[in-house]
């Protein structure tokens, strides 16, 4: 009997050919069958309306200039894995150059300028972000792969919205800090991930600019092409030059910026490997140092919990953005009681995530940052399954060409896996159980991480309990990755240092006197 | 017939996890004065000793960050209650280490004091002052408060010995950190008596641990260890600061740099309520608004 209901189950095709009398299921083995019938018409951004250059620049000085090195890298779209254009790499005496304008323009116009000013001028740059979000948002799918629903609903509002609430701070200073003359470190070297290109760009300019600072940035090697327009952006502001300078390049380029001697400050988002260099090459120097890095945060269901409000929690906590996110939920802890109904709900779940073009509206799941990061994933989920786990995936079908990885999630984890401790950076999810709050406190801070955390239960009183005893900076409950210019982010332990965000975003770029 | 009396002799020993053990190397270091006459002998700390104290100090931090920060003020007052009622104990123990005159050896003493009244009252107000709720664009309650990042190691520099060490101290532990301190190098007989001193008050066992010896026979250690959350580093030492930051490197602890010049340490930009936030995290919790 069990074998023939597990017959009916699913064709790939969609199409349910029933047998010549059709088995009663068993409620509890019945599964969501979505099949042919969940295509929806293709509903594509025109990507051509944005025409993108053939070769980049760096942008030292107010201009758009040929680098010394003389040598340019190829940047593809990942869900095509065709060329979009070459972008120029930056050497040392590139990173010196943009280090050179931006401690002129620190020292003749920006740090002198009256905050006022300097406020408009934020404000200004916010609103030609606003006018421009649509060019930005598919510029940004295009060259990371991250689904343009994203792009354009989540990641460009919250650009505009962070330089909007620093402008605002520019003034005002002196009340984020009573007692204290707060005042701007000089050169801040500034070197941002490929997850959120823009975003990343938006949440270290803001802050930055704000408090008087000079900026020389360095955007991932996959995804340079927002901050380059972003650059554009600047000119049309009339922003002085050299107070933003953006040098392209890998990890030769951010090693030159983060050695340089003339930067006052260096701020870095990515890997707590990479963080780790930063903090030991800095180390003896008077540059001041912030680090957001990585994470493996535990997402916690209660058995009390709002179920499926707490699966589609689990979703946007793990999925959005194919899983590219530091503070994704990617350690799911289930109370024993509800495990079986939220694996359940979670498996019919996923087979209603659209997996494909990342410009069509319709697209929940993009393309896969690139071949690197998908080698990565499928080596680590690899490993769950050697080690013991069992893998569910989505049954879709992935487009031929272009990294792809369907939304997964594995079970049989135990925490000892490395599925359970590394970061994976993907679309999949290691679920693990509890009985207690204590067992979910002991294993959700088991990590040597510590960015962000979710819970989901009915239960205020059990909500602030865990809040309070959960090592992370970000606690989401009853809610999972959400963000706010206003909100400050940042992790504990070897998820880095420092805050950004909010009024403590303020403080990694003021010096107190 | 008159035999003049015999001076009792003290060995001054370690203060880990609110007992007085010897260094388990069993090493010894003579205390000079400044002029060179030895004083008494204190014990030579080694990396054992070091990693007890962590030991310690991470054992008493669940307790003290949990406690309230009303407890934690009343505590505080109360070990300056008891450093004031034997505030002629420690005035010596400067003035004949140091070679300060009196009056001057009272001074750092009584500021200490003041110094540590001043923090006390900080533990209910700090999260007041350096808190926030956000204004988020959503339907959310978002809020942001610091809390304690754990283990810190403190470092004091070698003068002034008392004083530097309390206004060190004082603003880690208040916020429910734990330390462990490296006292003065120079002249560690000061911060040995003070420690007797913690150990009468109310301050729980490992709370405050104080290590005397060899700071950079110890700094390799502080730098490297995995259980520390933090290095405050009073030393001023660019080559120790080089070492003990470098540390960040191996499991991203937090390092905070005070060069202040002896002098300063009696100034008023060594009191001041922006140290604790070297030394805790901002945590940010987002509640749904809605039915």
């Amino acid at each position: 009997m069990k074998a023939k209901t597990q017959d009916a189950k699913i064709s790939p095709k969609g199409s349910v050919v029933p047998a010549m009398a059709p088995p009663v299921i068993p409620l509890k083995d019945r599964h969501l069958n979505f099949g042919g019938k969940w295509e929806y018409a293709p509903s594509p951004e025109d990507a051509r309306a944005y025409p993108i250059a053939p070769r980049h620049e760096l942008f030292i000085n107010g201009k758009f200039v040929a680098p010394a090195s003389g040598t340019y890298f190829p940047s593809i779209n990942p869900a095509t894995e065709e060329q979009l254009t070459e972008i120029a790499e930056a050497n040392a005496a590139d990173v010196d150059a943009a280090v050179r304008a931006a401690r002129r323009a620190y020292d003749r116009v920006w740090g002198k300028m009256p905050a006022r000013e300097r406020g408009k001028y934020l404000y200004r740059i916010a609103r030609i972000i606003q006018e421009k979000a649509r060019e930005l948002a598919v510029l940004e799918t295009i060259d990371g792969g991250k689904p343009i629903k994203e792009s354009r609903d989540v990641d460009l509002p919250l650009v505009a919205a962070h330089f909007f609430y620093y402008a605002g701070w520019a003034d005002k200073l002196k009340y984020a800090f009573p007692g204290k003359t707060p005042r701007p470190l000089g050169v801040a070297g500034q070197i941002i991930p490929w997850n959120f290109p823009l975003l990343m760009a938006a949440w270290k300019l803001a802050p930055a600019l704000a408090c008087g600072n000079t900026v020389v940035l360095k955007p991932a090697e996959t995804t340079s092409l927002t901050a380059l327009r972003l650059a554009q952006i600047f000119q049309e502001a009339g922003l002085p030059e050299g107070v933003v300078n953006l040098v392209t390049g890998a990890g030769a380029t951010g090693a030159a910026i983060v050695n340089h001697p003339d930067i006052n400050k260096i701020a870095f988002t990515g890997s707590t490997e990479v963080g780790k260099l930063i903090a030991r090459a800095v180390a003896g120097s008077r540059k001041h140092l912030t680090l957001e890095l990585g994470g493996k945060a535990a997402n916690i269901i209660f058995e009390d919990a709002p179920l499926d409000q707490a699966v589609e929690g689990v979703i946007a906590g793990i999925y959005f953005n194919q899983g590219h996110v530091c503070c994704a939920g990617s350690r799911l802890l289930v109370q024993e009681g509800v495990y079986a109904r939220v694996v359940k709900k979670l498996r019919d779940r996923i087979q209603t995530l659209r997996v494909g073009n990342p410009l069509d509206k319709n697209t929940d799941i993009g393309a896969i940052n690139s071949a690197g990061q998908l080698a990565k994933i499928r080596e680590l989920v690899q490993s769950g399954l050697d080690e013991g786990a069992t893998l569910q995936q989505t049954q879709c079908a992935l487009p031929a060409r272009g990294f792809w990885y369907p939304p997964s999630f594995l079970t049989g984890v135990t925490h000892a896996h490395r599925v359970a401790q590394e970061e994976i950076f993907g679309p999949v999810l290691s679920v693990m159980t509890f009985r207690t709050p204590e067992e979910a406190l002991e294993r959700a801070n088991n990590t040597p991480y510590g960015l962000s955390a979710g819970i989901w239960t009915d239960k205020g009183s059990k909500i602030f309990k865990m809040a309070a005893k959960l090592n992370a900076g970000v606690i989401w409950a009853n809610c999972y990755n959400k963000f706010d210019p206003a909100s400050p982010f940042g992790g504990y332990k070897e998820s880095g240092f420092g805050r950004e965000g909010g009024l403590p975003g303020l403080a990694a770029y003021c010096r107190l006197d | 017939m008159s035999t003049p009396r015999l001076e009792v002799k003290k060995t001054y020993k370690l203060f880990i996890g609110g007992k007085f053990p010897r260094s388990e190397s069993g090493r010894y270091l003579p205390a000079h004065s400044a002029a060179g006459a030895h004083l008494d002998n204190y014990a030579h700390a080694s990396r054992k000793d070091f990693r007890d104290a962590v030991v310690a100090a991470r054992s008493a931090a669940g307790g003290w960050a949990r406690a309230t920060a009303y407890l934690r003020g009343q505590i505080l007052y109360r070990a300056a209650e008891m450093l004031q009622n034997r505030a002629g104990e420690l005035v010596s123990e400067i003035a004949r280490s140091t070679g300060a005159r009196p009056a001057q050896a009272r001074r750092e003493v009584t500021l200490a004091i003041d110094r540590l009244v001043h923090y006390a009252g900080w533990t209910d107000k700090f999260a007041q002052i350096f808190s926030s709720v956000n204004p988020v664009a959503s339907p959310h309650f978002n809020f942001t408060m610091p809390e304690p990042t754990g283990v810190v190691v403190v470092l004091a520099p070698d003068e002034p010995a008392l004083l530097a060490l309390v206004s060190l101290i004082a603003p880690v532990i208040l916020s429910g950190n734990t330390a462990v301190v490296i006292a003065s190098e120079t002249f560690p007989l000061p911060a040995a008596t003070f420690a007797e001193i913690l150990a009468t008050s109310d301050l729980p066992g490992g709370v405050v641990n104080l290590l005397t010896g060899q700071r950079a026979e110890l700094v390799p250690h502080l730098a490297s260890h995995m259980d520390v959350n933090a290095i405050v580093d009073g030393t001023g030492s660019a080559e120790l600061q080089a070492t003990l930051q470098g540390g960040s490197a191996v499991n991203l602890k937090r390092y905070t740099r005070r060069d202040l010049k002896a002098a300063d340490w009696f100034a008023d930009k060594a009191e001041d309520p922006y140290w604790i936030l070297d030394t805790v995290e901002y945590k940010t919790a987002w509640h749904p608004m809605g039915v």
